[in-house]
């Protein structure tokens, strides 16, 4: 049980990770990496709202939606909950915890529309995943946006120094850069089923 | 007469001069996650496209009774219902691109074309207007992604909408179709669009992430580091 946890765990950071792999969080993986300091905030943010967001849907997918039959209202009432879920969590942060919120606040809004958000709450459903696993997915996910971005921002910082061709300069050249290291990623495939299978 | 070159003109501006993805830079996912081969990338473009002039209508004809500050959420019901509607029309009638779209089929709601189009186009000018603009748009993200797909699947696997190619089949580069392979064509198809874009005389495409992003109204991103600059000013 355990094991399978933490393959799920592993599969979803290395092997699947979300955006060098799944392509889910584009935006903000190149939008938000210009600097270590904002990378690691956004990223934050996001395993924060990705575990809170499985851990509301799946009682409401499971008690709610599959019991009344009513799985295809599942993608209205996700983008719905977690809309509502993201605003929720920023008042309360900004009411109670505003040292939390001065750290992560700001992040909040980029992430509703964030489709690494809906994305795994509806991969976690398309898996039949339990409610351990689908946490497990969930927070996984997270720790492989925020590896990537982490490690993306300290190429891109590098990648300022450099003197590039103009017609590359900009996105051109992010995107290369993006794409060298998601090659390295490629090299965890068939880890986790080496050290769990 | 005017009036129908201007209609003319709000859908031809979404194919080349404001391509969503190749011009405006939006709706990155689905364009690195869905151009593996050629018919994905084409049924995710009329997927979306389907959507895209649907919420247009829909949002323009309702654009006086949505009351302002309530506009985003509004937005996300209605782009939500007609992908909802357009999942299951494809689940029913084209199984076999349902499953090679998967989990992106949903995530039609989170594309950022859609709402930005949504906020920025379809809440201010009359139906048939943004019925348009929606069209072009659309039509505009599927020639990116048909692009994007062609030269993917034509290196990558040695097909071209499953015919296979002379040479190219019997030794594909396999990472062209893998998700490095992904970032790599759109990062050398954003040069050469970038260069085109110069000749001409026009601004090349930058990622500008909070402008064209249709949260940005709502960001405290954006004046975090206005206002960072202007302490660095002082």
């Amino acid at each position: 049980m355990t094991k399978e946890l933490f393959s799920i765990l592993l599969t979803a950071i290395l092997t699947q990770n979300f955006v060098l792999a799944k392509f889910l969080g584009i935006c903000p993986f190149l939008g938000v990496s210009k600097k270590l300091n904002t990378a690691v905030g956004m990223s934050a943010a996001v395993i924060f709202v990705m575990a809170l967001a499985t851990a509301v849907c799946y009682p409401i997918n499971k008690f709610l939606l599959v019991k009344n039959d009513l799985e295809y209202l599942q993608t209205i009432v996700f983008i719905l909950v977690i809309a509502a879920l993201v605003q929720l969590v920023e008042i309360i942060l900004k009411k109670y915890i505003p040292a939390l919120y001065s750290a992560l606040g700001i992040y909040l809004p980029l992430i509703t529309t964030n489709c690494a958000v809906l994305g795994v709450v509806i991969l976690n459903v398309d898996e039949g995943y339990n409610f351990a696993q689908s946490m497990f997915n969930s927070v996984g996910g997270g720790l492989g946006f925020m590896v990537a971005m982490v490690m993306f921002a300290g190429v891109r910082e590098r990648l300022e120094s450099c003197e590039i061709p103009k017609f590359m300069q900009g996105l051109p050249i992010t995107l290369v850069a993006a794409s060298l290291v998601s090659v390295s990623f490629l090299g965890f495939t068939g880890i986790v089923e080496n050290i769990f299978g | 007469m005017a009036e129908k070159k201007g209609l003319i003109k709000e859908f031809s501006k979404g194919i080349i001069a404001e391509n969503p993805v190749l011009r405006l830079v939006l709706g990155t996912c689905p364009t690195l996650a869905t151009t593996t081969s050629v018919e994905s990338a084409v049924g995710m473009g009329l997927a979306a496209s389907a959507v895209l002039v649907c919420s247009n209508v829909a949002i323009s004809a309702l654009r006086k009774v949505i009351p302002d500050k309530v506009r985003i959420p509004a937005y996300i019901v209605i782009i939500a219902s007609f992908v909802t509607i357009v999942q299951m029309l494809v689940k029913a009638f084209m199984p076999a691109l349902d499953e090679q779209l998967g989990v992106y089929l949903p995530l039609i709601v989170v594309n950022c074309i859609i709402l930005g189009r949504a906020e920025a186009f379809a809440s201010k000018n009359p139906v048939l207007a943004s019925a348009l603009d929606g069209l072009g748009m659309g039509v505009g993200f599927t020639v990116a992604l048909f692009l994007m797909s062609s030269v993917r699947e034509i290196l990558g696997a040695g097909t071209f909408y499953g015919i296979s190619v002379p040479f190219l089949a019997e030794n594909p580069m396999l990472i062209f179709i893998l998700p490095p392979g992904g970032f790599f064509v759109f990062g050398v198809l954003m040069a050469a669009v970038n260069r085109l874009a110069e000749k001409k005389g026009k601004p090349r495409a930058e990622l500008r992430g909070c402008e064209a992003c249709p949260m940005a109204h709502s960001c405290a991103l954006n004046k975090k580091e206005e206002s960072k600059e202007e302490v660095s000013k002082k």
